[in-house]
């Protein structure tokens, strides 16, 4: 009796404890997967997955070396100094004419990525191509088009003899391949996303800072107020942020139009005169003011959550032993409400910087972020792996301040409403 | 909150000027919501207040915008916008597709909160990270991603399409705010339930539900709201026919800027104040439920 009470603890249907309750333990983990299962293939299947083949899709360069295999071949022998010799010619000659025409068009907008006339030029072979009918192909071919005589045509497929390539991503940041695959960087009238990139940057430090600048304050004013005036005053914050973002952006528009309510205050204030009112949108300001006061209440939230937490009597200890105000707020409170300082900051930071409507619709010519690039990539210029690389760029950027973002808060603390 | 009496006038000074700080901040985030609300009832077509306005002459205000939006189109009036039924289209649209990315995102997301607020569930971080992740993502890369995809699977333009990518964003308001309510939900009441001879369903349908419906109702409105908003990914998924409110007034303010977009404008703000009313009253309730407050 003794003997086997110290060895092992049995159940009533005597099976040791311990396994007992490890069996049981396995059964609960596996309910509780069960009943996430559901909700977690959905997401992978109609979100992670075409996200993470969207990334697959920018270093994507197959289908044009499924077009022109054996030319890729042969030009990887090429020197790259005169005009390419007889071969291969000959085999662009035939893959040219073997190819479906939708394999040909699309290769044909891919070449024409690295140098624009590629697309054209095919078209053109391969109507032309057909009369030719038998080598040696070089003469023909310029005499067909004299672009095949030109070097830099050639030159310009030489970024695409891999299947992988890093040139989209090498486009998002104004850089190229040349010929040679050397990083080289793009001609200077081509150069669009490196400025894009500083100026989404700009717009979402500044729209963090200004979002502070207000909402600390009001953040404070909430927190330390009693409680059903606070309840009351905090209408003013939630009630932006559950209407809708267009709702919010048309008021804009009508605010801060030229003949708008802005303007039209201050020339009946006599501010200014009725000739020179204020271009104040459909430019960065426009961005800025409107993306401010639609990103506002996510940081007034997070403060208002962390300034609740500090008692209130701290202030009153250091005010009663004998310090200013402004030096107990600056030594006492402030760095209590750091959390929340840093909580807003990284929220609105990350909202700002994937901002596409609002710039959109009152960022005129300079107040478009890098998400007007993704979406004229993906609709307008059909240049689908430089929208995936634009993208992929963007979402490490998000990745990373969301990983620093869950170091300081933790995701799973964050609230709603 | 009044000052106690022995602040400085600096003090004092310093007080009120935060107060009228605040004041102006408050007036920044509001005021733009409601200036639309006046104008939408304008005579005229432009998109600022007329002196007969100022003047509260009313031949100055008019309900023609409102009977535009609503596809009645007067034959005597100035033709100055186009009239269609595209807002009526819109709406029915919105609302079909809203509702049934609702049911689809509160009965995935409330199921999986269930299981995430296990004591035993395995990988909870990692698994979370995944479940949240359409809420973190930027809409314009999440539509990019889905467009890509969807164009494989031939999605593109159907409403399927658009309910389901919608249902994926709706998800994580709804995993938050049920997972929100079940902390601190005492599993002694199952244990209960189960010892009174409740099996499962029972349990949870007389048990567990009435307790975590506020969070559920307020994930699910959550759900709707990130919808019936959602414009980004029906600009790249939808065709033509599946305008909802949100593109429309997208191509309003691109195209022809009619004040038919500040009634429509008008009209969502009324249904954001009803929604922001309901989460509040279920969030007390939720809280006096659940004995944190009384």
């Amino acid at each position: 009796m003794n003997q086997s009470a110290k060895s092992e603890i049995l159940t009533t249907d005597g099976i040791p404890l311990k396994i007992s309750l490890k069996r049981a333990e396995r059964l609960n983990k596996i309910r509780a997967f069960a009943l996430v299962l559901p909700l977690a293939l959905f997401i992978i299947i109609t979100f992670a997955f075409p996200i993470l083949s969207m990334l697959l899709r920018s270093v994507d360069d197959k289908q044009i070396n499924t077009v022109f295999p054996k030319t890729f071949e042969v030009y990887k022998q090429w020197d790259r100094k005169d005009l390419p010799p007889e071969e291969l010619y000959a085999s662009m000659f035939h893959e040219i004419l073997s190819a479906e025409k939708l394999q040909i068009g699309k290769a044909s907008t891919r070449m024409n990525y690295s140098k624009s006339g590629w697309k054209s030029l095919l078209k053109k072979s391969k109507r032309k191509f057909k009369k030719i009918k038998e080598g040696p192909y070089k003469e023909q071919m310029i005499k067909a088009d004299k672009r095949w005589g030109q070097i830099e045509f050639w030159k310009a497929l030489g970024e695409m003899v891999d299947p992988i390539t890093f040139g989209y991503y090498l486009n998002a940041v104004d850089l190229k391949y040349d010929s040679d695959k050397n990083v080289i960087q793009q001609p200077e009238n081509r150069r669009v996303y490196n400025s894009t990139w500083i100026k989404t940057l700009k717009v979402s430090v500044l729209v963090t800072l200004f979002t502070l600048l207000l909402g600390y304050p009001v953040a404070y004013l909430l927190a330390t107020l009693p409680l059903k005036l606070s309840n009351l005053l905090m209408i003013f914050v939630l009630l932006p942020f559950w209407t809708s973002l267009l709702v919010r952006t048309v008021s804009w528009i009508v605010i801060l139009m030229q003949k708008g309510i802005f303007n039209s205050i201050l020339v009946w204030g006599g501010v200014i005169a009725d000739e020179n009112r204020m271009q104040l949108i459909y430019n960065q300001t426009g961005t800025l003011i409107a993306m401010t006061q639609i990103l506002l209440p996510f940081m007034v939230l997070p403060l208002y959550s962390v300034m609740k937490t500090i008692p209130p009597t701290y202030m009153r200890a250091a005010l009663n032993l004998g310090a200013k105000p402004m030096h107990a707020f600056y030594r006492v409170y402030f760095p209590q409400s750091v959390p929340g300082i840093s909580a807003g900051g990284l929220l609105v930071f990350v909202l700002a910087i994937g901002y596409f409507i609002t710039p959109a619709l009152v960022g005129g010519k300079d107040g478009q972020l890098i998400g007007h690039w993704i979406a004229y990539h993906l609709k307008t210029s059909l240049n689908w792996g430089l929208c995936s690389a634009l993208g992929g760029i963007l979402l490490v950027v998000m990745l990373v301040l969301y990983w620093v973002y869950n170091k300081v808060v933790g995701i799973e603390n964050i609230k709603l409403g | 909150m009044a000052l106690p009496t022995y602040t400085t006038t600096g003090q004092k000074i310093g007080y009120y000027g935060f107060l009228a700080y605040c004041a102006m901040v408050f007036f920044f985030l509001i005021a733009p919501i409601f200036i639309i609300v006046p104008l939408s009832f304008n005579q005229s077509p432009f998109f600022g207040f007329t002196e007969g306005m100022l003047r509260l002459d009313p031949d100055a205000f008019s309900l023609r915008w409102y009977e535009q939006m609503l596809g009645i189109c007067r034959e005597d009036a100035i033709i100055t916008t186009v009239c269609t039924n595209k807002w009526m289209l819109g709406t029915v649209n919105s609302f079909i597709i809203g509702i049934s990315a609702t049911i689809l995102a509160t009965t995935l997301g409330t199921v999986a909160a269930l299981g995430l607020s296990r004591p035993h569930m395995p990988f909870k971080g990692a698994i979370m990270a995944l479940l949240i992740s359409p809420m973190i993502v930027p809409l314009i890369i999440t539509a990019a991603g889905v467009f890509f995809f969807y164009a494989k699977m031939g999605l593109i333009g159907t409403y399927t399409g658009l309910i389901l990518a919608h249902t994926a964003l709706g998800t994580p308001f709804v995993v938050i705010t049920v997972t929100a309510t079940l902390t601190g939900f005492d599993t002694n009441l199952i244990r209960a339930s189960q010892s009174l001879g409740g099996d499962q369903i029972r349990t949870f349908f007389k048990v567990i539900m009435p307790l975590i419906l506020p969070g559920v109702i307020s994930g699910a409105l959550f759900a709707f709201i990130t919808s019936f908003d959602e414009v980004v990914v029906v600009l790249f998924l939808g065709s033509v026919e599946q305008v909802t409110i949100p593109r429309q007034m997208w191509a309003g303010i691109r195209q022809e800027i009619s004040p038919v977009i500040l009634c429509m404008a008008t009209c969502l703000v009324i249904l954001s104040i009803f929604l922001l009313t309901t989460v509040e009253l279920l969030r007390r309730r939720s809280e006096r439920l659940r004995g944190i407050r009384r």
